[in-house]
């Protein structure tokens, strides 16, 4: 039977792929593909709150739009610097491929912590959940702390959604500082749990977030040192394809969650 | 590196010929360009339901370019392409059908 699938007088032991590229590439599209439903989930829980919900609160002021627009711009920039770090490993160029991917998790890092100070600021001011711990010696009697209250479908999809992409956003640039230095990004990995952890005070969920960057550092350790390998440029491709996706989750994420519920004055 | 490896790598820089950096550039700044009328848009006080069509619409736009030139979909073969949008068009429009009962909610909620 395996005879009619692959003749015996075959130039190649193996079938030529059907969709025109390597396996790997297939994989991450396919996990691509499940990972956007998950996103898309989210999406349309939030949106099912925002129809269901007449008085939907629109409490974003300028100030978190101005801030929510440049880690849009670094993200978008973290874009432009990867495919940048693909074609420089296509052109076999390893200096530049290194550079380029330096700067994709320098805009990415530039994300996660805009992004950290906008929900540290948002919590301190009443928007929370009720697994956050209460943030000492603050206001809560604040317009967000009545969000919280009257409409708390608001903050629950706020913050599984952004943190939903928070994570992703992390996780990849962990992915690419793997591709990027392998083994030699394992101590920087630990020294930016350690920083994440201790400089954060105990009532902040990113006191405990900070130990995601712990456990990708152990597997990232297990995988690295079981598997050691040279990353190709299919390696950065694919690493570049999770990449994109984060930065294209975002764009629906921006105008839904942030600009359609601006403050206008 | 194996032979495999090799062999894998001189494919990805043949099939990355298409792409020229200004060409990146080029998507960048369209991509640059449209958050900025996005934000612009959202200051002009328009009807929710008008500006969240021409939000998504730039969304999509976007979506566009990213799958398309930075994700090099528009440079594999026909099949990758239908398939994986395909599916994924699918998947996310079936979805919607839980909107109808957010509309319902809201037109006969109790009191």
């Amino acid at each position: 039977m395996a005879d009619h699938v692959v003749p015996q007088d075959a130039p190649s032991i193996y079938e030529p792929s059907l969709f025109g590229t390597y396996s790997k590439k297939i994989g991450m599209w396919l996990f691509l593909l499940s990972d956007s439903l998950t996103f898309g989930a989210l999406l349309y829980a939030y949106s099912y709150g925002r129809i269901s919900t007449t008085n939907w609160p629109t409490p974003f002021h300028s100030e978190s739009i101005v801030n929510a627009t440049i880690m849009t711009a670094f993200l978008l920039t973290s874009s432009l610097t990867m495919v940048l770090a693909v074609r420089a490993s296509a052109d076999r160029q390893p200096k530049a491929q290194l550079l380029w991917l330096l700067a994709t998790m320098l805009c990415g890092t530039g994300f996660i912590v805009l992004h950290g100070r906008e929900w540290t600021k948002l919590i301190a001011e009443g928007l929370t959940l009720p697994l956050f711990p209460a943030v000492p010696g603050h206001e809560t009697a604040s317009e967000f702390a009545n969000v919280s209250k009257t409409v708390p479908q608001f903050a629950s999809t706020f913050f599984g959604l952004t943190g939903m992409h928070m994570l992703h956003v992390t996780l990849g640039v962990v992915y690419l500082g793997v591709v990027a230095l392998r083994r030699k990004f394992i101590p920087i990995l630990l020294v930016c749990w350690l920083v994440a952890w201790l400089a954060t005070p105990s009532y902040s969920p990113f006191h405990y977030g900070a130990h995601v960057l712990l456990a990708a550092a152990v597997v990232c350790s297990v995988i690295l040192w079981l598997k050691p390998k040279v990353y190709d440029s299919s390696d950065v491709e694919v690493a570049g394809l999770y990449w994109h996706f984060v930065d294209l989750v975002w764009m629906f994420i921006f105008p839904l969650v942030y600009l359609m519920s601006a403050k206008i004055l | 590196m194996d032979p495999v490896q090799i062999a894998i790598a001189e494919r990805v820089r043949v099939q990355h010929q298409h792409h020229t950096k200004p060409q990146f550039f080029w998507v960048w700044g369209a991509l640059l360009v449209m958050t900025a009328i996005e934000v612009y848009l959202t200051y002009q006080n328009m009807e929710p339901v008008r500006m969240l069509t021409i939000l998504m619409g730039l969304s999509l736009i976007k979506a566009g370019l990213i799958i398309a030139y930075f994700m090099h979909l528009k440079f594999e073969v026909s099949r990758m392409k239908w398939l994986t949008m395909c599916a994924l068009v699918t998947c996310l429009a079936l979805m919607m059908i839980f909107f109808p009962d957010a509309v319902r909610i809201l037109t006969m909620a109790v009191k």
